[in-house]
């Protein structure tokens, strides 16, 4: 099962500066990698697909979209955005989730296990294959968000979630959006831009079709969701009442998450020194030369 | 070792004088928790009641050359908070306030000692609650949650306590205060916040935590499944599982653990059942009814005798009295218990299942089995009196091949109880040399002189050059 990773971590030896590359669908995020660093990318292919479990050990460079194909087979897919091309590797690395994570919890919780080459070249497992583990360091969630800098992401065992059965979006102008999230049972998504609100529903028809109706919302087709402006914010939830008229200019904010999409990055913010030591100290724990994405910083 | 006056001085000088205790029945009391770990001892005893408090334990425990040990109720299991190496144990129970609940954003800050079922209560008039339900909900704090990650029933659909944490303010080993992760969704940096949830004390104190909170489901069913035998009971759980239906909880009894659960509660489970699934289903109305069908069907598909669904909700409050009273109840089989946590994937519990029972017979112990089927987190229960010579010697023999048999079935040591002192040394069953050592990296960019709650998690040897200090006479 691990001649592929043991492939990987021979590509990757114990030294020079390497990055790894999936399906640069969001590289830039975390600054510009040193273009001396080498081009690594992680093996693809579904590993281990037991439908009973809703689990399933996959290859890092797969791409979500192909993991998700496989896994409809089963009813099933996984709870990460599947941006076009993007690879688990990548969705993992960089941790932004996908609209869907007001009603599908955060990327780190869709991760049970990770498998990853080390700075020595090692191959290293943290967490285990079962849906529940309280064994020893929680390394998975550790690398979620981590951009590739304390190691190369080979393969990894995530959580599956039943597909949907039926969902359906809504929008409409005038319905606060707040008021909606709190008289709303776990809406799946709830989007605002500072005059129209839209919301996903799924799960019984009878009930999405009684909360739509009371939501004061219309049924839309949803190629008529709002683009999403480049940039991401991450704001504590209830600051989004905040937004129009902060003189950032326009947004589509995800209410009750708190991830809110503008034209232009967000503003650089304060980081304690405890925290920026712990950061540095883990950094030099896991790649003590700086070999892993050198000039990226999560 | 000896109390240095000195140690017992400094610390007066910051907290009360009351709230600093060295008398040898408190320091005994404090060499335990709720496990059958033996051989831990406080030097001291703290109560702190604030963070600056908490700081001021932790910094003249190290300017003393002492470690530190945090410790919430002590309902643990693993002996996560037996003190070793004569540490300064920093209690946290006296930290029991609910600092505020915005049932608009959904969190509440809460200090540490907080016990996890009164923060329930206190949610209920907001129509919200704390999700993480572990059978100790009545006794364990949020403090103690956050560092064993615990879980409870109804994790199978909401999810362990580190997908409920938001942010955790944390007195680190060095005594500096830092906040770890935050209220917005993608705080930037490495996550923190999820390294520090479930690691047992060994990267700092909480002091005070955010937490998600959870609305309360509109609609909810519990049903009461049974079956003649335990195969059937396990396909049952694998067919909902696979039918893409998530049960908020789904938790088996087997065997005379529901007579013991029926003579203790009178709830009304059948006695001369092989195995009992209680299913719960909650959500919106509709999603509820087609629920509760498509459960009676699988069952009755997969050969259950009975499907009972609680027709009100004192009914149903008494199908969860049994379950969460299963404890008690062992006390009328034998007077001491030793409960097991593993986990095996799902499709694996029958064999698993009679593997234990196998390791329970050829120890001359009395197995009694109640766990979350549906994520398949076994609890055996080894039920004996301690009085019987040589009887822990056995118990601890079938446990370790407990764990070893879940391990060997594609398991893991633990689903919720923690490492702690109890599974430390069966860690290399589960993690190879290079593994441990980058899990012993992460602890030590957290805690570099090892001063947070030596002795737990990982074994000696995990680190090139470690001197981690056990003392003589500690076993588990």
């Amino acid at each position: 099962m691990s001649d592929v990773l043991d492939a990987l971590a021979a590509e990757i030896g114990d030294a020079g500066a390497v990055v790894a590359v999936g399906g640069r669908t969001q590289y830039e995020v975390g600054g510009a990698v040193d273009p001396a660093a080498r081009e690594v990318r992680a093996p693809h292919g579904i590993v281990q697909h037991v439908p009973a479990e809703m689990t399933v050990r996959v290859r890092a460079g797969t791409t979500v979209a192909d993991l998700d194909a496989e896994l409809a087979a089963a009813g099933q897919c996984v709870a990460l955005p599947s941006w076009t091309g993007a690879t688990i590797g990548g969705v993992l690395a960089v941790g932004h989730s996908g609209l869907r994570r007001l009603g599908w919890g955060p990327v780190r919780d869709a991760v049970l296990e990770v498998r990853y080459v080390s700075a020595e070249g090692r191959v290293v497992k943290g967490g285990g294959p079962t849906v529940k583990n309280v064994s020893g360091y929680d390394v998975p969630r550790l690398f979620v968000g981590s951009l590739g800098t304390l190691g190369v992401i080979g393969e990894v065992v995530l959580r599956t979630r039943p597909i949907s059965a039926f969902e359906r979006w809504f929008a409409g102008e005038g319905v606060d959006p707040f008021v909606l999230l709190r008289r709303t049972y776990r809406p799946t998504s709830v989007l605002w831009d500072g005059t129209t609100t839209w919301m996903l529903l799924d799960g019984h028809p009878d009930d999405v079709d009684a909360q739509g109706r009371a939501s004061g919302l219309s049924e839309i087709d949803p190629s008529t969701l709002p683009a999403l402006p480049p940039h991401r914010w991450s704001l504590p939830p209830s600051e989004l009442t905040n937004l129009p008229g902060d003189g950032h200019g326009a947004f589509v904010a995800e209410v009750g998450v708190g991830v809110v999409h503008r034209d232009a990055p967000q503003p650089r913010r304060e980081v304690a020194e405890p925290i920026v030591e712990l950061q540095r100290r883990i950094k030099d724990a896991f790649d003590p030369a700086g070999r892993f994405a050198p000039g990226r910083m999560p | 070792m000896e109390i240095v006056p000195s140690l017992v001085e400094d610390l007066r000088a910051q907290l009360a004088a009351d709230r600093v205790r060295t008398e040898p029945i408190e320091l005994s009391l404090y060499g335990h928790d709720a496990s059958i770990v033996e051989g831990g001892h406080a030097a001291v005893v703290c109560f702190p009641l604030s963070t600056d408090e908490v700081r001021a334990c932790v910094r003249v425990a190290r300017a003393h050359g002492r470690p530190f040990t945090a410790r919430g109720a002590g309902t643990g299991l693993a002996g996560g908070a037996v003190p070793l190496g004569d540490p300064v144990v920093i209690v946290t129970t006296k930290m029991n306030r609910i600092l505020s609940i915005d049932a608009d954003e959904r969190v509440a800050w809460v200090e540490p000692g907080v016990i996890n079922l009164d923060l329930t209560r206190a949610l209920g008039q907001y129509g919200l609650h704390f999700a993480p339900d572990p059978s100790s909900q009545q006794a364990c704090s949020i403090g103690g949650n956050v560092a064993n990650n615990s879980g409870g029933p109804h994790c199978l659909a909401y999810g362990v306590t580190s997908a409920h944490v938001l942010a955790v303010e944390v007195v680190l080993p060095d005594g500096e205060v830092a906040v770890l992760g935050g209220l917005d969704p993608e705080p930037g940096g490495y996550d923190l916040r999820g390294v520090f949830v479930g690691s047992e004390g060994t990267m700092g104190i909480a002091t005070r935590i955010a937490v998600r909170l959870t609305p309360n489901p509109p609609a909810v069913r519990t049903l009461l499944v049974d079956f003649l035998s335990i195969d059937d009971a396990a396909a049952c759980v694998s067919a909902i599982i696979a039918g893409g239906l998530v049960p908020a909880a789904l938790e088996m009894v087997t065997g005379p653990m529901i007579g013991a659960i029926e003579d203790f509660v009178h709830a009304g489970y059948p006695v001369d059942a092989a195995a009992v699934l209680l299913v719960e289903v909650d959500g919106l109305p509709s999603f509820v009814d087609d629920a509760v069908a498509r459960v009676r069907d699988i069952a009755q598909t997969n050969g259950a005798r009975t499907v009972r669904v609680a027709a009100d909700e004192n009914e149903r409050q008494l199908l969860w009295k049994g379950r969460k009273s299963a404890f008690g109840a062992v006390a009328r089989l034998a007077p001491d218990y030793y409960l097991h946590d593993t986990v095996v994937p799902r499709t694996r519990l029958v064999e698993v299942l009679r593997k234990v029972e196998e390791i329970a017979r050829s120890h001359d112990l009395m197995v009694l089995n109640v766990f979350h089927a549906g994520d398949g987190n076994l609890h055996p229960l080894l039920a004996f009196d301690a009085r019987e010579p040589g009887v822990l010697e056995r118990v601890h023999e079938a446990g370790d091949q407990i764990v070893v048999a879940s391990v060997e079935a594609g398991g893991v040591l633990s689903g919720e109880h923690g490492i702690g002192i109890e599974k430390r040394d069966l860690m290399p069953r589960l993690f190879s040399v290079d593994d441990l050592d980058a899990q012993a990296r992460l602890r030590d960019a957290f805690d570099p002189d090892g001063a947070a709650n030596p002795g737990k998690v990982l074994p000696k040897g995990s680190r090139c050059g470690e001197l981690q200090r056990i003392p003589e006479g500690v076993w588990v």
